[in-house]
């Protein structure tokens, strides 16, 4: 145990945590501002914003000798005896001087900039700036020139802290974005015609604690202190990232990384961040639907879902249950997949379960610090192999078979699920359901297998239902809701409840601890799933301190504390 | 005193004095016959620690000292970089050695690499100097042909490369890590310390990096012994200075009638080099001020030319140091606007950008000084300029190199020395705006206001 000394209080810290000054401070709940220093990335200690006084214990005589110079706490290790002073007026007057150095040039255009509320540099200015500002300069410009698909950069917003830099050259491997000119002239930019436009571009705006760096994709969508934050997993790939949904009023505006140490780190790709369109897609289909020859009828709930209850139990009964089949897609979370597999077992006991067709595209893409994303482009394949393997321990059959007995005639009816964030099948694809006496689709968008179902049963995104899904190494993380579900729909999973009969609301940590008594591979998930999730098939996993987790956007939970403090008060004076 | 016989610049004036064949003659390459000869690369080292060699470039640390830092029994290989980015303002002391005199340059890296255990030596010299560049390629070339460089040198166990390696021109490539990254071919930002280039330097190696007059003092002190060299010069006044000895090159510049590098023992006065080597200031007028090596290290006024320069003399009237024992004189005419106003805009320009303080505080002083040129200064500007030169810098450790202390020190000793210049003048040309305290209203009063 190392002990250190922050502001006259005493901290310990495990000697192989390898913390640095700011993070052994945080502990101590004492915040040291910084902009350039970031956990995932290079020291670089040259934004001057963490400058702390230090000095070193003597174990003997409890003398401590100072360093007369400010040193940045980014650099200093906190060292078993190091002593840290944060609050003295040397440190003071630094922090005001480069606060004011930052906004000499600086366009202090928030009322028009997407960071304004969650922008270091006005939090800071509020916590260590100058009241009056003492240079006349009137730099009032903001160029902005675009950097790539999904960055744009406000030049004269910049604080050159090099993050957005170190990250091309260190996490993405990419090297595209590199320091032009010199002194206060000194600018981000790339090469002529080689834009940042890899898979994890989209990181560079998270990473930006100032206005400079933008998502071309959120500009000017919505201010930051309208939305709230949910924490959630990525469903685009089986690598499975931590992320937040920021949303407001049921719309999803933004997607951005959780910290996660058993996945993702700090950083997510633009396939997750971006590609979300099909969440408020208008085509989604949005109540249940029956199929009179070529007329569709929509059903009310619950009527709708009784009218496939009994379709199936019909369909049961005409042909003898292991002429049914039940498709499972990998879409689907470990709580759904667990009630849907039930629901089969229950109404048509010899009915086949079915693991959905598993997209695959290209081939794994890793970059240079070991993020990757994954070709199998689904979040919980492994998760519904584990519940199709224990309802249907014989054989597994996969999407490939059951469209093969489909075909032969072996398979009568189905009740296939998707929710696959895009149109994933094909009218060729769709034709070979064709002696299907009864086909139910349940998914999000209208698809030709769809269109061929007798009936269809709305899905929701993810975004839109809470439950758990097993990753590609076998991490157990648990996905919050952030909207409501479209309206005329709702979660899978209270769908596939009322199908099993179940009274009352869904509730997704219930049915995991169900599932974790009925299924030995969820055991672990009992006592319910931590943030950072739990490993099955390992049985280990890092668990970081609850202050470490948030975005990256915050990535100090002092940072947020002074911040909510602020606002406390705020209302009081008011 | 008696006459100093110049020991750097014996060879200087004689013709083709840049060749191999006129060094030898004068004596040249005999010290490295010596070590090679006998002496173990810790022997070396000892010999210059005795002698006392204080870095030519501008901190002034001990050579020898700095050599001891190295990792002992390194496997991997250990780098030299000279620097040769000779760019402090009115600087031109290491531009005469390697265009004149090559060679004793080049006997004195061969000397600190053997001591070092240097297998590979770098010269960065800077862009500017194309005839250095070439003469000292030639001698490079000439030292390889007769079997000074390369493998097994004279016959013994030692060998050594030696690269020159030309700058794009930038005033940071001199700071010794700027000049690392840059010969890495990396944008030249200072690195941060620890790991300093004793441990890891060039290319991730432990790299010694030295001034070009540094080494050229290293033959003489192989060749006559420490005790030679430490007869010339001051001696050390305080536990904490250690002492400057040696012949130094002084370069004068500014308002004297004989402009040029001179060779002198250590601590010369900047009086005596005025009156006896620069030929008096200019123009039958007086001395106002003087920089007492190099734009860094301040301003000194005339009252204080009597300081001896050498390395704890100018510290004691409140410069930075001794730096680069260039000294730039200015005459009774000069105004210290003007003065003050250069050296913050080359300050500005050089500065790399790295580090906030430095970036934004010299390009505001820039901006203050350049207001007050042009006749809309504030007496309240001052104090921001003091308070901007006070806060930047490795002194308060504020920034990652130097160069922010060396922007500092010319607002200081100016406004400190200067003051009532500065004021007498910014109520003439300012006689409205001057004595107003709010900025905003000074804006107004000087037309620079917002007008809504």
């Amino acid at each position: 145990m190392a002990i250190i000394t922050v502001d006259g209080k005493d901290i310990e810290v495990r000697d192989d945590e390898r913390l640095n000054v700011i993070q052994a401070a945080d502990r101590a709940g004492v915040e040291i501002p910084f902009y350039c220093w970031h956990p995932g990335l290079s020291v670089v200690a040259s934004c001057r914003m963490c400058l702390i006084e230090t000095g070193q214990k003597n174990k003997e005589t409890g003398k401590v000798d100072m360093l007369p110079k400010l040193v940045p706490a980014c650099q200093t290790p906190a060292k078993d005896g190091t002593v840290v002073i944060t609050n003295s007026e040397k440190v003071k007057a630094n922090q005001r001087f480069v606060q004011e150095g930052l906004l000499l040039d600086h366009p202090v255009d928030c009322s028009i900039c997407d960071q304004a509320g969650e922008c270091w540099l006005q939090d800071y200015y509020f916590d260590y700036g100058h009241q009056q500002r003492r240079a006349d300069i009137k730099p009032f410009t903001s160029r902005r020139r675009d950097l790539g698909e999904h960055v744009t950069l406000f030049v004269d917003r910049c604080v050159m802290c090099s993050r957005c830099v170190r990250f091309t050259r260190e996490v993405s491997g990419g090297g595209e974005l590199q320091v032009i000119d010199r002194g206060s002239h000194a600018e981000i930019d790339i090469f002529p015609g080689f834009p940042i436009d890899d898979k994890m571009s989209g990181n560079v705006n998270d990473l930006c604690p100032v206005g400079a760096l933008c998502s071309q994709d959120f500009l000017y969508q919505q201010r930051v202190w309208f939305m709230q934050p949910h924490n959630s997993v990525c469903t685009r790939c089986s690598t499975g990232c931590s992320i937040q949904i920021h949303e407001n009023q049921e719309h999803l505006y933004r997607v951005q990384p959780r910290y996660n140490p058993n996945v993702n780190d700090w950083w997510m790709c633009d396939i997750g961040r971006f590609e979300n369109g099909y969440v408020h897609a208008p085509e989604r289909i949005n109540s249940v639907k029956r199929r009179n020859d070529s007329q569709w009828e929509n059903l009310l709930w619950p009527q709708g879902l009784l009218a496939v209850a009994s379709a199936w139990t019909e369909a049961a009964l005409r042909h003898s249950s292991e002429k049914l089949a039940v498709v499972f897609s990998p879409f689907l979370t470990c709580e759904e997949a667990f009630l849907l597999a039930s629901y089969a077992k229950q109404a048509s006991p010899k009915a086949r379960l079915v693991l959905g067709k598993v997209p695959i595209v290209d081939e794994d893409e890793t970059f240079k610090k070991g993020f990757c994303i994954r070709a199998e482009r689904c979040p919980n394949r492994r998760g519904i192999e584990a519940i199709l393997s224990h309802f249907q321990p014989d054989a597994a059959v996969g999407w490939g078979d059951f469209i093969a007995q489909v075909e032969s005639g072996a398979i009568r009816a189905a009740y296939v699920t998707g929710n696959y964030p895009e149109v994933w099948n094909d009218d060729a694809e769709a034709a070979k359901f064709e002696k299907l006496s009864l086909l139910i689709v349940h998914d999000l968008l209208p698809t030709p297998l769809a269109r061929r179902a007798q009936f269809v049963v709305p899905g929701v995104t993810f975004a839109e239902k809470d439950g758990s899904y097993v990753n590609h190494a076998g991490l157990l993380q648990s996905a919050s809701w952030g909207i409501r579900p479209l309206e005329g729909t709702q979660s899978d999973g209270q769908s596939f409840g009322q199908l099993l009969g179940r009274r009352g609301l869904f509730q997704a940590a219930d049915v995991m601890q169900e599932l974790a008594k009925v299924v030995p591979f969820f055991a672990r998930a009992a006592d319910g799933v931590p943030e950072a999730g739990l490993n099955l098939v390992s049985g280990t996993e890092k668990t970081p301190r609850t202050t470490e987790l948030g975005t990256v956007t915050h990535p100090t939970p002092t940072f947020r504390s002074v911040a909510s403090q602020l606002v406390e008060i705020d209302v009081q004076t008011a | 005193m008696a006459e100093f016989e110049p020991v750097l610049t014996a060879n200087i004036h004689k013709p083709d004095s840049h060749t191999l064949r006129v060094y030898e003659q004068g004596g040249g390459y005999q010290a490295i016959r010596k070590v090679l000869g006998g002496m173990s690369p810790t022997d070396v080292v000892e010999l210059v620690k005795a002698s006392n060699l204080r870095g030519r470039g501008g901190a002034g640390f001990p050579c020898g000292m700095k050599w001891s830092f190295l990792p002992k029994d390194h496997p991997g290989p250990i780098y030299m970089c000279v620097n040769a980015d000779e760019s402090e303002p009115a600087t031109f002391n290491n531009r005469i050695l390697m265009e004149q005199d090559p060679h004793q340059v080049i006997e004195g890296i061969i000397i600190g690499c053997f001591a070092t255990k240097a297998s590979t030596a770098y010269i960065y010299i800077r862009y500017e100097y194309p005839t250095a560049f070439r003469r000292l390629q030639a001698a490079i070339d000439e030292c390889y042909a007769a079997g000074l460089l390369g493998k097994n040198i004279q016959g013994s166990q030692f060998s050594l490369d030696i690269y020159l390696h030309r700058g794009a021109a930038a005033y940071i490539c001199g700071e010794e890590t700027g000049l690392i990254e840059s010969l890495e071919g990396k944008r030249a930002w200072p690195r941060i310390k620890p790991p300093f280039p004793a441990i890891e330097g060039a290319f991730r190696k432990p790299t010694v990096v030295n001034n070009i007059e540094t080494m050229a003092c290293v033959p003489h002190i192989v060749n006559r012994g420490a005790d030679w060299f430490k007869s010339m010069g001051v001696p050390s006044t305080g536990p904490r200075d250690a002492g400057s000895y040696g012949p130094k090159l002084y370069c004068i510049s500014g308002h004297v009638e004989k402009p040029g590098c001179y060779e002198m023992p250590m601590g010369v006065t900047t009086r005596e080099l005025v009156e006896r080597y620069g030929g008096g200031v200019w123009k039958g007028r007086k001395g106002k001020a003087s920089i007492p090596g190099g734009l860094s290290m301040g301003i000194m006024t005339e009252k204080e030319w009597d300081v001896p320069l050498d390395f704890a003399g100018p510290g004691k009237v409140g410069c930075l140091g001794l730096g680069t024992a260039a000294v730039t004189i200015m005459d009774e005419t000069t105004s210290m606007i003007d003065f003050l106003h250069n050296s913050c805009r080359f300050y500005a320009h050089e500065s790399c950008g790295q580090c906030t303080p430095c970036r934004e505080g010299t390009s505001w002083a820039e901006r203050i000084v350049h207001r007050i040129k042009a006749g809309k200064g504030r007496l309240k500007d001052l104090d921001i300029l003091l308070d901007i030169a006070s806060s930047i810098g490795i002194i308060p450790g504020t920034t990652i190199c130097g160069l922010a202390d060396g922007a500092a020190w010319p607002i200081k000793n100016a406004i400190a020395k200067f003051r009532g210049e500065f004021e007498d003048d910014i109520k003439r040309t300012n006689p409205t705006g001057w004595m107003v305290e709010e900025a905003v209203e000074a804006l107004e009063l000087v037309g620079l206001g917002t007008g809504h």
